[in-house]
């Protein structure tokens, strides 16, 4: 602990003296009113401290104490459902402490309740042998999720005694012969959130994290374990595809972080999501929730921190051998708060005023994605799937944080404005998006679906890159100029457009896909080109077809609407595309075996 | 009494040094006595040891090194707020400017706020009938939402912010309502125009106006929003009452912001404004809102002029990424003689989805809202093409695409000023257009509704 004295205040980044035995990542309390913040720089016996509160009204001065611990989380039952700040400090107790709706300033909070009781099975019995990551039992934290308990970082030993019963979260449920004697756990570990949490090893991603969103899972798939990026435009609708991933991907645990975004998007998970039921458990998604908020309104610094207080608590759901998934919206206003202090603190500024360290923070975030063999015994396997929304400047995704984010985030999900305009969504464009694990995911979903899905979906891309160049050409000569086969191409395009890859996240069935549904819809529409082609080369004219089909064109136009339970109508309606196209060929008067 | 320096070094654009200080606060509000006994106001920026560098709200002209006198107060920049602010007129400060009695305050409150807790609010999902067709059916306004109008020099934002303000308070007249309008450094005649329309229609008695003009101190715009945010917050949050907020504009705003960040030298971002120029708007446009457990609420309208029509810039760009859509005026639609020159394609409101629908406006409210959205897009789309290749060129269906267009464009945006619709009056013009559509083209309706709805026979 070390005590000293504010010199300077600048927004943000106080400065104070008196400081020399303080380190750096230290966490201080600030001023009379005790605000929290973090040691970001030193030089001599001057430290500069970020400020994780408003500093309005602190000055020169006023007492600056070190605790002399790194900003951490706590990690024990109890963190499943919760909002939290961006330095963990939970917004329910916080309303609660504080009697108002709005944030005091100075407010000391445990992060996790200290007198809530859990339920604590022992997995293993006195005399074992344990280290780092060894589980000693678990916890049930809610319906689906089981909290397992794990021996921390660096203990290594025999234990002791262990005993099931109900306990708070800093009552010692074991005790472990150390080679410095015998020590108490409980439940409760403390991780500092700048560090990644160790693990066994790193594996590669195979299977994917299916999302129930049409155009990712079927064209621009992201592994269990893997990055993606969602850069896009004000509006385009980078929101929407977190909060939808957020409900609907099938992993263990989902961690939301808000970073310096909008309040009310927040209130919009904490409504929405304890009343949506997850396909996967047949529980409420909010059972499986972590959510931190650290609003655009809400101090600069600890919107910085958020993140890795998000990556941190999603590091340890991982360690349990759990498939995590975080959101990060926005990693810009993350960045923007590294910019701000870097500024304060006078640092040579690099592209567009970013610190030149932009880019390797950004790696080390997204390096802390990936699928890994956890430490502990058992070789469990877990994954933490990181992404993150990108809001470049004006759009231009030329700009330092997209640029940044695209060299590590193997996933590119490119929301466009000129789509979102037409409400077309998701409005991410297919024809710059990319997907480097599409080939591995492609592979695993048909062994799956126990189709050929890599050519039903090259095939389906292949189409819609056709699409573009053909509407080069209608462009510059008009539609005339293309040959029947071409303007079927263009007709099938605009079907896939706006039958399959719109998606509307509002609607009650329309919300969610499952992969059977899409391959269904996918074959629907391809089953409608093989058979109007073969049409044409039958000799039916392309107006006739067109004509002709209107009825089960309309009829495919709303099949996104089938529900999952009645599948089969998929079926039929193809059966009803085959008939259809065989009397107009019949009309025509031509011979024909489709 | 408080300590009285004479110790300015140095005055650097609206801002100056004052050195040998002590017990000087971030942020604290600072009292500058000129040498010709003429006062201003100011606030500390940054504070290094004993030297406090201050932003003066008046600027810096006519400020002597020698003589100035400086007092720091003890507090910050605050408003002093009672419910009898309801009717008068104050400066961009705060300050009671329309000749009246001073106010009695029941409070006096820091104008800086302070950030909502994310948990305590309450989604907005009250529809706000405005009586335009483009915004109640398209772009739907909620009560708490922030949604700003993005305008062009010379293109009749004002006359859609009075619209809104006279047209949606008659609706809600039933319950405690005002309006709080901030001028930021606009025009005596923008001014008077707002404060005309305000009078003729009754407005005035339920609304707050605190006004910085074109020829007042620049300086003091970085006060005026927040003095009627504050005033806002007290009527809604302490007094129950649903608060329309008009701030106009906000690109007088975001310049004075930058006037003060080049007088600093700090690293300029995009166009010379600074890098926090977003959080910075975020703690004005997140003032916007309901709270849980109170009744009342705060939606704003920020209005802001794109400099050269331009949405990427800066300004436009930031705050569509914080507001919860926006309202796009277009030079185009205005130059046909379209009023108001709603451009639908870019407009959104974000919080549309919750506020209707069954039980708030009508069940086939959100399925024509797409239909028409994506019927408009595919038209003006058919239009340009056939600017290229001739009306001959379009498909059977696009002409009818374009046929829809036109009218909708004549009659349901082109609305005028002063005609007051009600949502379901804009909803039965919707269906009457789509109708030109052929059937087969109307994907994004199911079927129950179109056939409960869509007029049979044309
Ligand atoms: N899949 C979808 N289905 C229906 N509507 C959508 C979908 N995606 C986006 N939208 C619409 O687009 C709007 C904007 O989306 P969103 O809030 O996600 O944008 P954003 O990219 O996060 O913008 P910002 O950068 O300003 O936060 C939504 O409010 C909604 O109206
Ligand atoms: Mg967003």
């Amino acid at each position: 602990m070390s005590k000293g004295k504010i010199v300077s205040v600048s927004g943000p980044l106080v400065t104070a003296e008196g400081m020399e035995t303080a380190n750096i990542q230290d966490i201080c309390r600030v001023g009379e009113i005790g605000l929290i913040g973090e040691i970001i720089e030193m030089r001599g016996d001057v430290a500069s401290i970020q400020v994780y509160e408003e500093t309005s009204m602190v000055g020169p001065g006023e007492p600056v104490v070190s605790t002399g611990e790194a900003l951490s989380v706590e990690l024990a039952p109890g963190m499943i459902s919760q909002m939290f700040d961006g330095i963990q400090r939970p917004l329910d107790k916080f309303r609660e402490m504080t009697k108002s709706n709005f944030l005091e300033r100075g407010m000391q909070i445990d992060p996790l309740s200290r007198e809530d009781e859990w339920e604590f099975t022992a997995t293993i019995e006195p005399g074992t042998k344990v280290g780092p990551g060894d589980i000693v039992g678990t916890v049930p934290e809610t319906s689906v999720i089981q909290h397992k308990i794990m021996i921390p970082n660096g203990v290594n030993g025999t234990i002791e005694s262990i005993q099931s019963g109900t306990f708070k979260i800093e009552d010692t449920i074991y005790t472990v012969k150390t080679e410095d004697g015998i020590k108490d756990y409980t439940m409760l570990q403390k991780w500092p959130v700048r560090k990644g949490r160790p693990i066994a090893t790193k594996i590669n991603p195979v299977e994917p994290l299916v999302t129930g969103q049409r155009v990712i899972d079927t064209l621009f798939p992201v592994a269990k374990g893997g990055a993606a990026a969602v850069p896009g435009p004000f509006g385009a609708g980078k929101t929407v595809v977190q909060h939808q991933i957020a409900k609907w991907a099938d992993v263990d645990i989902v961690v939301y972080v808000g970073c310096g975004e909008r309040g009310n998007e927040m209130t919009d998970v904490i409504n929405e999501f304890p009343e949506l039921i997850d396909p996967n458990t047949g529980q409420s998604i909010m059972e499986r929730t972590v959510l931190i908020a650290n609003t655009s309104n809400m101090p600069v610094a600890a919107r910085e921190a958020s993140i890795y207080t998000g990556i941190t608590i999603a590091e340890y759901f991982r360690d349990m051998g759990y498939s995590v998934a975080i959101m990060a919206d926005s990693t810009s206003r993350w960045a923007e708060a590294l910019r701000e202090m870097s500024g304060r603190l006078e640092e040579m500024p690099g592209d567009e005023g970013y610190p030149a360290y932009l880019g390797s923070r950004i790696a080390e975030y997204y390096e802390r994605a990936g699928k890994v063999i956890a430490l502990g015994d058992e070789g469990r396997e877990g994954s933490i799937t990181a992404i993150g929304a990108v809001s470049p400047p004006g759009g231009d995704t030329s700009e330092p944080v997209t640029q940044n984010t695209l060299r590590v985030a193997k996933v590119f999900w490119s929301l466009d404005s000129s789509l979102s305009q037409r409400r077309h969504f998701p409005a991410i464009n297919w024809l710059n998006s990319y997907s480097l694990y599409s080939n591995e995911m492609n592979k695993f979903i048909g062994e799956k679906l126990n189709v050929d899905w890599p050519t039903i979906v090259t095939r389906t891309k292949a189409l819609l890159q056709t699409e573009s160049e053909l509407e080069e050409i209608v462009r510059l000569v008009g539609i005339e100029s293309l040959s029947e086969r071409d303007r079927l191409r263009m007709i099938v395009s605009r079907m896939i457009r706006e039958d399959f890859l719109q998606q509307n996240a509002f609607d009650d069935v329309d919300t969610y896909t499952s992969q059977n549904k899409q391959l269904e819809m996918i074959s629907t529409l391809l089953h409608f080109e093989d058979k109007a082609a073969r049409g044409l080369e039958l000799g039916s004219y392309y107006d006739e077809l067109i004509d002709g089909t209107a009825d089960v064109r309309e009829r495919i136009g709303r099949m996104k609407y089938i529900p999952e339970e009645e599948i089969s109508k998929y079926k039929e309606l193809r059966q009803a595309i085959t008939d259809t196209v065989q009397e107009i060929i019949e009309k025509g008067g031509m011979d024909s075996d489709a | 009494m408080l300590k009285e320096y004479r110790t300015v070094s140095e005055v650097v654009g609206p801002l100056m040094a004052v050195e040998g200080v002590e017990g000087v606060k971030f942020d604290e509000l600072v009292d500058i006595e000129l040498q010709t006994g003429e006062r201003r106001r100011g606030q500390v920026l940054e504070i290094d040891g004993d030297k406090a560098m201050v932003q003066i709200f008046e600027g810096s002209s006519g400020i002597n090194l020698e003589d100035t006198k400086v007092r720091f107060l003890g507090r910050p920049l605050s408003l002093d707020v009672s419910e009898d602010m309801i009717g008068r007129t104050f400066d961009g400060m705060g300050r009671v400017s329309d000749g009246g009695p001073e106010l009695i305050p029941e409070k006096t409150l820091d104008i800086n706020g302070q950030a909502i807790n994310p948990i305590a609010r309450d989604y907005p999902d009250e529809f706000i009938q405005t009586g335009i067709s483009t915004i109640d059916h398209l772009n739907t306004l909620v009560r708490g939402q922030k949604l700003p109008v993005f305008s062009g020099s010379g293109l009749p934002h004002k006359e859609l912010a009075a619209q809104i303000a006279r047209q949606a308070n008659v609706k809600n007249s039933g319950e405690g309502f005002a309006v709080v309008f901030a001028a930021i450094g606009i025009t005596f005649e923008e001014a008077e125009f707002f404060l005309n329309d305000f009078k003729k229609t009754g407005a005035i008695d339920r609304s707050v106006i605190f006004v910085n003009l074109a020829d007042d101190p620049a300086i003091e715009r970085i006060a005026t929003p927040r003095m009627a945010l504050t005033a806002a917050e007290y009527l809604a949050f302490e007094k129950d009452m649903h608060v329309l907020v008009i701030m106009t504009d906000m690109t007088n705003y975001a310049e004075a912001l930058r006037e003060i960040s080049a007088a600093r030298r700090e690293v300029p971002g995009r166009r010379g404004y600074p890098g926090y120029l977003y959080t910075n708007l975020a703690t004005l446009y997140e003032r916007a809102g309901r709270l849980e457990g109170s009744k009342g609420s705060i939606t704003q309208i920020p209005i802001l002029t794109m400099p050269e029509d331009d949405i990427t810039h800066p300004i436009p760009d930031l705050t569509g990424y914080i507001t919860e859509g926006q309202i796009i005026l277009s030079r185009d639609l205005y130059n046909s003689g379209i009023q108001p020159p709603i451009n639908i394609l870019p407009s959104l409101s974000r919080l549309k989805d919750k506020g209707i629908g069954e039980g708030k406006t009508r069940e086939d409210h959100a399925a024509t809202m797409n239909q028409i959205f994506a019927a408009y897009a595919q038209g003006r789309e058919a239009k340009e093409l056939a600017v290229v290749l001739g009306e001959a060129a379009l498909s059977e269906a696009d002409k009818k695409y374009v046929q829809f267009t036109d009218k909708f464009e004549a009659e349901y945006v082109n609305q005028g000023n002063y005609t007051n619709r009600s949502i379901e009056d804009t909803l039965e013009l919707g269906w009457k257009l789509l109708s030109i559509l052929p059937k087969s083209e109307l994907k994004r309706i199911k079927d129950d509704m179109l056939k409960k709805y869509l007029p049979k026979g044309e």
